[in-house]
């Protein structure tokens, strides 16, 4: 591990045990913060409990589900608009204006046609992560070296041999990237409807913990959240880093 | 491009949305949507509630208190950060986490530490956005061109100088394309704030449609957001486009 | 030379010494004119010709002239990369117009490596594409990597090679196509002059093997006198032949015939209609009305 890493890991633990004393000294309040060693405790039980493991496992196929449709989606987009200057330029400012939407404010909408269900907590996903699908795909599309064309061109590669051996392939590392924060996104939109309007799932178990005053549960609920997000954008940056090679040469 | 061209553009939008607004609500019908008719008078009538314009300025107080909290913690964070390599490599990942990280699953955090006050909307509204903010920043800050500084060290300049008139400068744009994000993110913060934590605000008055099913209200208040959001983001957009706050390439 | 190995191609008439009269016109371009259509405000540019001349079959022909004056539009059109406004080109007989003609290869001056693939699968890229049976992709593959010297790279991905081996490598993968006329525009502006000496007697060995046509852009007034049999002087934009010199330099040569005496001579008397050009061109002001084809 690098220098920065060791220090990170410092920090972290230097906290970490901060948080620990002020708890067990009671500078904080048990009913708002509790000790980092509790919540690891009441982590262990969310792990170990199967109505939660069956919760969080429908939580997780929603956002699977989320952000498979919207990977496709938001790539067929991307592929569709891009040649399409004039339509472009024209819906420029509302997708780089996407996120700054109150995505939640459609949610109601959503329910109404889709019901109380896992349905129109998946769309709500699937519109949170789309945005980023195709704004990547627009990127990774955008930046392809004009040479790369007159190649292809060279070859006499018509349209269609043009977008699958040239165009997506030189695109994949922004496509990717997009993929990345696709998943990112898809899991907010999920636990973020689950947690305001849903019976079930790990956003709700949240929202139901705080509620019923278990701050236990609530906590061991973040702190597994947060590991699993951990855990991923380490996965994926392991995965990031093996594609390395296959990126465009960087010119001093 | 012609300024002729920019607002044929802009007109092309707005009706486009408009008229798939309208197809939609003719296909799916009055219990989900109002169409945009209906949608924008109800939205001029509620406009003429005090009670109304009451939750609209709560709002606005909290974005606006907010939104100058996560310029400048953010701001000013993210150069230390950019400046300092060491302190800038081992923050990096821990930022990069926390903004993958759902904040809904720390809003409870928030209402414990904070209850049901405007501090907690605020807190809501700083969380989403200080950490793009830093990211940004920190970004634009480690990424000026060593040449850049070579040049200014060159010609003599002391470091606190080289800071302020070369590295600050030439970092703006990539700041202030996090401070559109930021800012954007932190308006919808504060709203979900208004939604979980308060009994006031344009937030708490959706979250009252909701359940009451009042789909016009509904609709009319995503309106009001829609367009804040957007005119915020776009006025964001013609700052970073100034002439003078573009680097020189 | 590549003893143990099969030519490339063998089925194109050996070029004849220069100045032989029975040598078939290999591309014809005839009065090309190329003008871009200005979009709202802005006016059309006139970006090359009237340009009119002929490449023989194997002969290599270069072109030199000022940025800007319009020579890789040339290039582009010779290509059926791009339409000319005006005029035609003929290769081998027939028109070239819109798309590019099986057996012309171009090799351009931006980095143009596919760097998701390695440098085996980049050569191997337009062979695979025309589903070329794999012994003969093999065979040519092992014959292009071997000739470039790119045996001990070509598992690498770009990423990983100089600037000077991604050029290779883009030569070798126009190479494998067994193209009749090769078109380079500017292959080695981004290497220093060492490397491109080297290249260039590299270039020569390539066209020596294939017997190929080859039109070199360049703005090398070294690169063109060494390497060329004939050489175009472009005026600046729009562009067109102030003048066509023969070099009359024997197939065999390498860089080392920039000691022969007429290698300067050559140069001087190019530099001496470039200049003008190259400070029109500098000033942004239009090329010489001068027009020898």
């Amino acid at each position: 591990m690098s220098d920065a890493g060791w220090i990170r890991l410092a920090v972290i633990a230097a906290a970490v045990l901060a948080l620990e004393l002020a708890c067990r000294l009671g500078y904080v309040d048990a009913f708002t913060v509790i000790a980092p060693s509790q919540m690891a405790a009441a982590l262990i039980n969310v792990l170990t409990s199967r109505e939660l493991l069956i919760e969080i496992s429908a939580s997780l196929l929603k956002v699977a589900v989320a952000v498979s449709a919207s990977v496709t989606a938001g790539i067929v987009i991307g592929i569709v608009l891009h040649p399409m200057k004039r339509v472009r330029r024209i819906v420029d400012p509302l997708l780089s204006s996407y996120y700054a939407l109150p995505l939640f404010a459609f949610y109601p909408l959503f329910i109404v046609l889709l019901g109380v269900g896992a349905a129109s907590i998946i769309l709500m996903g699937f519109v949170t992560a789309l945005g980023a699908m195709v704004l990547s795909t627009l990127d990774g599309l955008d930046q392809i070296p004009q040479v790369l064309t007159k190649v292809g061109r060279m070859h006499q590669m018509g349209p269609i041999a043009s977008m699958l051996r040239l165009q997506l392939p030189a695109a994949a590392p922004y496509v990717l990237a997009g993929g990345r924060l696709a998943i990112a996104y898809a899991f907010i939109g999920v636990i973020a409807s689950e947690f305001i309007l849903s019976g079930q799932g790990l956003g709700f178990e949240i929202g139901f913990a705080y509620n019923s005053f278990d701050t236990r549960m609530m906590y061991g609920l973040i702190l597994f959240i947060l590991l699993l997000v951990i855990v991923l954008n380490l996965v994926l940056h392991a995965w990031d880093d093996r594609l390395r090679l296959r990126r465009r040469p960087v010119r001093d | 491009m012609g300024r002729s061209e920019k607002i044929q553009d802009a007109v092309i939008l707005v009706a486009g949305v408009l008229a798939i607004w309208q197809c939609l609500y003719l296909a799916i019908g009055n219990s989900a949507l109002t169409s945009p008719a209906e949608t924008i008078s109800k939205l001029i009538g509620l406009l003429s509630f005090d009670w109304f314009w009451a939750d609209v300025l709560e709002s606005l107080r909290a974005m606006v208190v907010a939104a100058v909290l996560v310029v400048v913690f953010g701001v000013v964070f993210g150069v230390l950060l950019g400046l300092h390599r060491l302190s800038g490599s081992v923050a990096e990942p821990v930022l990069a986490t926390l903004y993958a990280l759902p904040k809904v699953s720390l809003y409870p955090v928030v209402l414990l530490i904070f209850g049901l006050t405007v501090s907690a909307r605020i807190a809501f509204g700083v969380m989403h956005g200080i950490i793009p903010v830093m990211l940004f920043t920190m970004s634009a800050t480690a990424n000026v061109h060593p040449v850049l500084v070579r040049s200014a060290r060159v010609m003599h300049l002391p470091l606190r100088r080289v800071v302020a008139n070369v590295v600050l400068p030439a970092a703006v744009p990539g700041i202030i394309t996090g401070l559109r994000i930021g800012i954007s993110v932190t308006i919808l913060g504060v709203l979900i704030g208004d939604m979980f934590a308060s009994k006031k605000g344009l937030g708490f008055r959706l979250m009252n449609a909701i359940g009451n099913n009042d789909t016009p209200t509904i609709m009319a208040i995503a309106l009001l957001l829609s367009v804040f959001a957007l005119t915020v983001n776009y006025l964001l957009v013609l700052l970073a486009t100034e002439r003078r706050l573009r680097a020189a390439r | 030379m590549m003893a143990a190995t099969k030519p490339l191609v063998s089925s194109i008439a050996a070029p004849s010494q220069q100045g032989s009269s029975n040598a078939l016109a290999h591309v014809e371009v005839e009065k090309v004119v190329k003008i871009f259509r200005g979009a709202k405000k802005t006016a059309d540019v006139h970006a090359l010709g009237p340009v009119d001349f002929s490449i023989r079959r194997g002969e290599f022909f270069a072109v030199v002239g000022p940025s800007g004056c319009g020579k890789s539009t040339l290039l582009d059109v010779m290509a059926g990369l791009s339409r000319p406004t005006a005029g035609k080109v003929v290769f081998e007989g027939s028109q070239v117009l819109g798309s590019v003609p099986s057996g012309i290869g171009a090799v351009f001056q931006d980095d143009a490596s596919f760097y998701w693939l390695d440098v085996s699968e980049n050569i191997a890229f337009g062979l695979r594409q025309n589903g070329t049976d794999p012994e003969e992709v093999r065979r040519r593959l092992d014959y292009a990597i071997s000739f470039m010297g790119l045996h001990d790279f070509a598992k690498a991905h770009p990423a990983q090679l100089s600037c000077g081996m991604r050029q290779r490598m883009c030569i070798a993968r126009t190479l494998v196509m067994q193209p009749r006329l090769i078109l380079l525009d500017e292959p080695f502006g981004a290497l220093d002059q060492q490397t491109r000496l080297l290249m260039g007697e590299e270039l020569l060995r390539l066209w020596r093997e294939t017997g190929a046509s080859i039109l070199l852009i360049t703005h090398s007034l070294d690169e063109a006198t060494m390497l060329a049999d004939r050489i175009g002087v472009m005026s600046a934009r729009p562009g067109r032949f102030i003048d066509i010199i023969t070099t009359g330099w024997p197939r065999e040569r390498t860089s080392e015939i920039v000691s022969d005496p007429q290698f300067g001579a050559i140069n001087a008397h190019i530099w001496t209609l470039l200049r003008k050009e190259s400070l029109l061109s500098m000033r942004g002001q239009q090329g010489s009305a001068e027009n020898r084809g």
